[in-house]
């Protein structure tokens, strides 16, 4: 452990590929975050399947590159299919739970979680699987290595993104989304068919993770049982950035990235999955550590 | 309570007792089965003291359940054995314990695992319970997948691989009577303590905290003191059963069989939805009847059981969350001694139609 510590320290040049991994795996780590927080934030739903919506996206792109497509121009179509999808989900399950208390949610998408899980197990088996793009490596430097798809990646989550952002801010569905999280019985007041807005929004982040999926197939690897491992990285995030901190939301995802890359290079690989859990843990406390003080200064 | 009431839960206890010391002997090849039914039971009830009676519902229980096992474990190893040695052979090398060293070993153990899990207990309590409502069921959650991780990368204790608890001196078939006799006492005593527990002050205290927990901290209830004492007394009982459950496996490892959160962790809060939270014939009655579905699907519909079980957890609490005991009680509350004004029953109900 201390020998790959002083490794980094000897040469520099590893942070860099460390650093750049972890900027590529962290742009789809907030790409899903972002989706968690807005059903979080508009519908008061904590999604514990979201993280098997994502590796979903990315068997549909799996799936669609074994029979030749490109898993870039798969994209599209695995965001339509998980558009309809989460309308599905939707008005079969979360219709039906979005009233009712918090546990339920969580106990609810729960087995929504275990169900799809094995589903894609018995479906597309339990071998770990990536969706070949078919891109060169490029070599920075002397060591550092960079996959041509991951720059692409980068790209396009950045797209996706502003896409979103655009949306929210300017179309009329986005102007009733956010209205709807203000305040539900104003928006109802005012004529916005909530219910619709509920299911566009879950259809929405649905299509979120379905691209978060699809890039995560494309630059790295998805098993069916990776979901929870998912689901907890946006926890991590949307719990230390906060609802409706979109900065924070992205800043959070690429704090993440960095924060797995370095722990799985410098205790190893099988750290990896216990530092994300163990950094939800450690945010929690120091969550509650700051609400204390706020509670005394209030007395 | 009616004379005839009180001589048929008489009755009743006893069959149940009955029933529980002859069943091995009646079916000799499910005793292993039945002795899980048991810690089904047992783990329905203690998460039942949370989820139930106090409102908080915690995912990571089998935190205590692993923490038992794996200290129980160390425990019985390194009475006699140099553990880090013991793991690292990994079972190549045949270690014998005598009668008398396995039986102290077990019994320090289970102890060891018990006053430990209160310890863990105390700790994790001060941690958790500042956390409400959904942070507190992630917070559990995220401390009992840590704990699965962290010990899988830990070799002392084996790591990944697991350890091979020692063998039992004698029988196959006197040694899973002898862990059927130990889970069936512990799961009995457990229900006795909570059962008197419930009738005193602290069972009231802990209702007044889930009904409401600000006003209950304002009528001078300690709230964090109660919530932490009931979360260690489900420790206490969850840790000795993670000692008796490795101990009848033979061999533990972290993520399937000390820390299951998806599989045991999620069974125990199933279990109790299923048979209704807040009462105590609630989580024995889904326990007995979800091992049962379990056992079936997992022999008849192999493959598909998973898919099952989750639209079972999905259709249970959207359509069924009260349980069986919770609908029994709705449909007829004058046999739980719920006193019920009929007229003031349709009024309200007139009013808000």
């Amino acid at each position: 452990m201390l020998d790959n510590l002083s490794l980094l320290v000897d040469a520099p040049v590893l942070n860099a590929q460390l650093l750049l991994d972890g900027l590529f795996i962290g742009a789809t780590f907030a790409l899903a975050a972002y989706g968690m927080a807005l059903v979080w934030g508009v519908m008061n739903i904590k999604n514990l399947a979201q993280g098997d919506f994502v590796i979903l996206g990315g068997y549909i792109a799996v799936s669609l590159s074994s029979v030749g497509l490109n898993p870039v121009l798969a994209l599209p179509i695995a965001v339509v299919i998980m558009f309809a999808f989460g309308w599905i989900t939707y008005k079969l399950i979360i219709s039906r739970i979005i009233d009712r208390d918090l546990f339920t949610s969580l106990l609810a998408t729960f087995g929504l979680a275990i169900v799809m899980a094995q589903a894609m197990n018995l479906i597309f088996g339990a071998d770990v699987q990536t969706a070949e793009s078919g891109m060169d490596t490029l070599l920075l430097g002397d060591f550092v290595t960079v996959n041509e798809i991951k720059i692409v990646s980068l790209v396009i989550a950045a797209v996706l993104a502003t896409i979103v952002i655009v949306f929210m801010k300017r179309s009329r569905m986005g102007q009733a989304i956010r209205a709807t999280a203000q305040d539900v019985r104003a928006a109802r007041v005012m004529g916005i068919d909530t219910d619709r807005v509920y299911a566009f929004t879950f259809a929405l982040n649905s299509a979120i993770c379905g691209a978060a999926g699809v890039l995560i197939s494309m630059i790295w690897v998805i098993q069916p049982y990776f979901g929870i491992t998912h689901t907890i990285r946006s926890l991590v995030i949307v719990t230390a950035a906060g609802l409706g901190n979109l900065p924070g939301v992205i800043m959070a995802g690429f704090g993440l990235g960095f924060a797995e890359q370095y722990a799985g290079f410098v205790f190893g690989a099988e750290f990896q999955q216990a530092t994300v859990v163990g950094l939800l843990v450690l945010i929690l406390i120091v969550r509650q550590i700051q609400q204390a003080r706020h509670r005394q200064v209030v007395q | 309570m009616r004379p005839a009431m009180a001589v048929f839960n008489k009755l009743l206890y006893a069959g149940i007792l009955v029933a529980g010391v002859i069943a091995p002997m009646l079916f000799p090849d499910y005793t292993l089965q039945l002795a899980l039914l048991w810690i089904m039971i047992l783990f329905s009830l203690t998460w039942d003291l949370q989820g139930g009676q106090m409102g908080y519902n915690s995912l990571g229980n089998i935190f205590f359940f692993g923490a038992g096992m794996y200290i129980c474990a160390v425990v019985q190893i390194g009475l006699y054995y140099d553990v880090a040695d013991y793991t690292a052979a990994f079972g190549a090398v045949k270690v014998d314990f005598t009668d008398q060293q396995y039986f102290t070993g077990l019994a320090l153990g289970v102890i060891a695992a018990a006053v430990a899990s209160i310890g863990l207990a105390v700790i994790f309590g001060r941690i958790m319970f500042g956390l409400r409502g959904p942070y507190f069921a992630i917070g559990t959650l995220g401390v009992a997948l840590a704990a699965a991780e962290l010990v899988g990368t830990w070799e002392y204790v084996g790591g990944g691989g697991g350890i091979s608890l020692p063998v039992y001196p004698g029988d196959p078939d006197v040694r899973s009577q002898f862990f059927y006799l130990l889970c069936f006492i512990l799961t009995v005593a457990t229900f006795v303590c909570l059962r008197w527990l419930y009738t005193t002050r602290f069972g009231l205290a802990l209702n007044a905290i889930r009904d409401d927990e600000i006003k209950a901290e304002a009528m001078g209830i300690h709230t964090t003191r109660y919530k932490t004492v009931a979360w260690t007394v489900s420790a206490f009982f969850l840790g000795m059963s993670g000692a008796l459950f490795g101990n009848m496996i033979g061999f533990i490892e972290p993520l399937e069989v000390a820390f299951p959160t998806t599989t045991f962790g999620i069974f125990m809060v199933l279990m109790v939805l299923l048979g209704g939270k807040g009462t105590i014939w609630g989580p024995v009655i889904g326990a007995v009847l979800f091992h049962v579905i379990k056992e079936v699907t997992w022999t008849y519909m192999l493959g598909w059981q998973w898919i099952t079980l989750g639209v079972l957890i999905i259709i249970n609490v959207i359509y069924f969350q009260q349980g069986i005991m919770g609908w029994a009680q709705e449909k007829w509350p004058e046999r739980f001694g719920l006193v019920v004004d009929r007229r003031t029953t349709i009024s309200s109900k007139e009013e808000s139609a």
